[in-house]
């Protein structure tokens, strides 16, 4: 019979402010429109009706990065896209998170060479690593869910450091 | 006035643009390459008065990836991984295009039902890529339902592809000397399925822009290309076609027994992106009726060559028989050799000709191959199509071109 | 060969000192560098070969002189035939334009600048179309290194991230 359980009843819910802040986070991320390359075409797929990204609070896909928080890295970085991709990190606002789509976004899959960055962790921190080539739309799904896990257990002063 | 210009990077741009825009009467404006109508990562300098378009100079290779190189380093069945990634939205015409260089140039030949197979999945893979573009074409231009029902169809693609090669997108399901393995027996039953569907949702997307006036108001009489410059800038595919140039790779020189198939191939004289839309619209029926005739036709029999010196042996015999023991740790050790010699070969894609020029050194990797991705020559003559248009037109325009980055870029 | 192509192929050795090879029913001309011009100019012009499919090259590279071959790889569309010129450039060495011809030339011609090194004389946009500017070297030449990197594992973790350039928050 804690104050809880009194308020619940009245409609009333009390949680930390972490929780809440954290909570409107992950049920409103927008994501950046950014694709680079094959893993966009499966990023689309799972905007698309068949998988419908938009249960988990994604139906807008912003292609501004003043107006998104999370930045899918659909794809491989060629060198000469790199410091393109740094800038537009830069200019989203914070909190900001990023998830490496696919291999190639990841660790440079099979394209070991000159051209290619050896994933994107080389150009901005990368917070979630989705494996595939290219991810089914479900391992998208289920890397974006993996993020929200890490977002609720975001401690402001840590964020604010 | 003029120092500030100065400002804006011209410099490696100087002689492209007009004088007025060196006094600063117009004005440049960079496009990409972070755009949501680029459709992918290219940069597109504009030269503006006011909303006029008066020069646009294409700026590529934010997604160059070192492909030719790569295959270089690789044997000749591990380099064709790298054909998937080429042009994305058509990895199984990719694959057709590069086992075809490597079986002319070892001279390898194809049993016939591999060959249909190759025919039916190829066909598969078309409409799978012009419903992608119509899709994205749609969004661009503001029918966004578009999208979502292009997308729903080519799902039923894409698990027929996955029922036969495992992956979804980059099958590498295509090898030297046939296919990877026999199509299972729920194959037959997916396509037929499909083919019973697609016709009526075809019409469906016809109702809902082929006389929409919002979606033809903003095509027709929009970026235009002769006939003169289009196959002047190499211009190939449905973007030639509908420029008045009836020139198919698979009416013209039959490949992979195209011949014994009956089709048309549709061709728009107006030369506009209404054209391109219309000629793409009437590919998905001609599709869509070969993959019929190549599943009435559809042989049995062996699935691959057997040329045990380019196709590794079956699974059984590797236990039972030295030999093939031999043959499949050679293969997938050192590959096959291929003589000092160069050929070219040249497939049909959704996009236009695809051409590999493949050049071998008597090992058993690849001295050069060079993939002639149609959307870069197509590419290079969008500053013929937009001249003098507004900047909205210019996302129709490079929507109905039909570009995929990965393959300007490779 | 195509029986078709025979005269083109004749024309092409009487009038521009071609050499011509037939490898897979393919027709391979070797001409020479001053003479590619006229060539594509005659074999458009006068034999229809109205669309330059590919132009591309291919680096002989321990064999220096002529160490690249530019590929030039024309149809007819008009009559179904296709006919591939070949011209022999050592390293160094300029080529002309042919963008006068074919307007294809003009990507081509700054691709085979930018990945092979090789010199366009008079092309009107010389500038790298691949590469970023700045960029040392010509990736597709046959000894510009790959950039392979080795692949990272449990055993040999430290060793290849911590000299990698990882970014700051």
């Amino acid at each position: 019979m804690g104050v809880e359980q009194k308020l619940g009843n009245m409609g009333v819910v009390t949680v930390t402010l972490e929780n809440a802040v954290n909570w409107s986070r992950t049920n409103a991320m927008w994501p950046m429109l950014f694709g680079l390359a094959c893993c966009a075409i499966e990023m689309m797929a799972a905007q698309a009706s068949d998988f419908d990204m938009s249960r988990f609070g994604m139906e807008l896909m912003r292609a501004s990065p003043r107006q998104s928080d999370l930045m899918i890295v659909a794809g491989r970085v060629s060198k000469k896209m790199g410091p393109v991709l740094r800038r537009l990190y830069d200019q989203m606002p914070e909190p900001k998170w990023v998830i490496a789509m696919g291999d190639c976004a990841s660790c440079g899959g099979v394209f070991n060479n000159y051209a290619i960055h050896q994933g994107v962790d080389e150009v901005v921190p990368v917070d979630v690593y989705v494996a595939g080539c290219p991810p089914r739309p479900e391992a998208l799904i289920h890397g974006i869910l993996t993020l929200y896990e890490k977002v609720n257990a975001m401690k402001f002063v840590e964020k604010n450091k | 006035m003029r120092e500030q210009i100065e400002e804006i990077p011209v410099g490696q741009f100087r002689h492209l643009v007009s004088e007025r825009a060196l006094n600063g009467e117009t004005m440049l404006l960079n496009m990409g390459p972070q755009h949501p109508s680029t459709h992918g990562v290219l940069r597109l300098l504009l030269e503006l008065d006011g909303e006029t378009v008066i020069n646009c100079i294409p700026d590529i290779g934010y997604l160059h990836t070192g492909v030719e190189k790569n295959m270089e380093a690789k044997t000749y069945q591990k380099a064709e991984v790298m054909t998937d990634r080429l042009d994305y939205m058509n990895p199984i015409g990719n694959n057709l295009a590069y086992v075809m260089a490597v079986e002319k140039l070892v001279d390898l030949d194809v049993p016939p039902r591999a060959q249909a197979l190759r025919v039916i999945l190829t066909e598969l893979q078309r409409i799978s890529s012009h419903l992608v573009l119509i899709g994205t074409w749609g969004l661009d231009l503001g029918a966004m339902s578009m999208f979502l029902y292009c997308f729903r169809e080519r799902e039923l693609l894409l698990n027929i592809f996955e029922l036969v090669s495992g992956q979804r997108m980059m099958t590498t399901y295509f090898r030297p000397g046939g296919v990877w393995r026999d199509a299972p027996v729920e194959f037959e039953a997916a396509v037929r399925d499909f083919i019973k569907i697609f016709p009526r949702r075809i019409d469906e997307y016809e109702r809902l822009l082929t006389k929409n006036p919002l979606f033809v108001d903003r095509m027709v009489d929009i970026g235009y290309l002769s006939k003169e410059a289009a196959l002047s800038y190499g211009v190939t595919g449905p973007n030639l076609r509908a420029s008045g140039v009836n020139w198919d790779l698979r009416k013209a020189r039959p490949y992979m027994g195209y011949e014994q198939y009956d089709f048309d191939v549709p061709v728009a004289t107006e030369g506009d992106t209404y054209a391109r839309y219309i000629v793409r619209i009437e590919e998905f029926r001609q599709s869509l009726r070969i993959i019929e005739q190549a599943l009435d036709k559809l042989p049995m029999g062996p699935v691959h060559s057997d040329n045990r010196k380019f196709v590794p042996p079956p699974r059984a015999e590797i236990g039972v028989s030295m030999e093939a023991l031999i043959h499949h740790f050679k293969l997938w050790t050192e590959g096959f050799r291929a003589p000092d010699a160069s050929v070219y070969s040249a497939v049909e894609s959704p996009r236009g000709e695809l051409g590999v020029l493949m050049a071998g050194d008597g090992s058993g990797k690849p001295r050069r191959v060079h993939m002639r991705t149609p959307s870069f020559d197509n590419i290079s003559a969008i500053s013929e199509m937009v001249k003098g248009h507004l900047v909205a037109d210019l996302v129709a325009i490079l929507a109905s071109i039909d570009i995929v980055l990965g393959d300007i870029d490779r | 060969m195509d029986k078709n192509l025979e005269p083109v192929v004749k024309d092409l050795q009487s009038k521009f000192g071609a050499t011509c090879e037939e490898f897979r029913g393919e027709a391979q001309c070797l001409v020479k560098a001053e003479n590619v011009v006229p060539a594509l100019t005659f074999l458009r012009d006068d034999c229809g070969f109205e669309l330059l499919s590919s132009q591309s090259a291919i680096d002989y590279y321990p064999q220096t002189s002529p160490r690249f071959h530019v590929v030039y790889q024309l149809t007819s569309i008009s009559k179904n035939l296709s006919v591939q010129l070949r011209v022999p450039v050592a390293d160094g060495q300029t080529i002309p334009t042919a963008t006068g011809v074919y307007k294809l030339c003009m990507w081509r011609e700054r691709e085979l600048m930018d990945m092979f090194g090789i010199n366009f004389d008079g092309h009107p946009d010389p500038r790298r179309i691949l590469m970023p500017e700045g960029t040392e070297g010509h990736p597709l030449r046959r000894d510009f290194p790959l950039g392979y990197e080795e692949p990272q594992f449990t055993f040999n973790f430290d060793e290849i991230q911590l000299p990698k350039p990882h970014p700051k928050e």
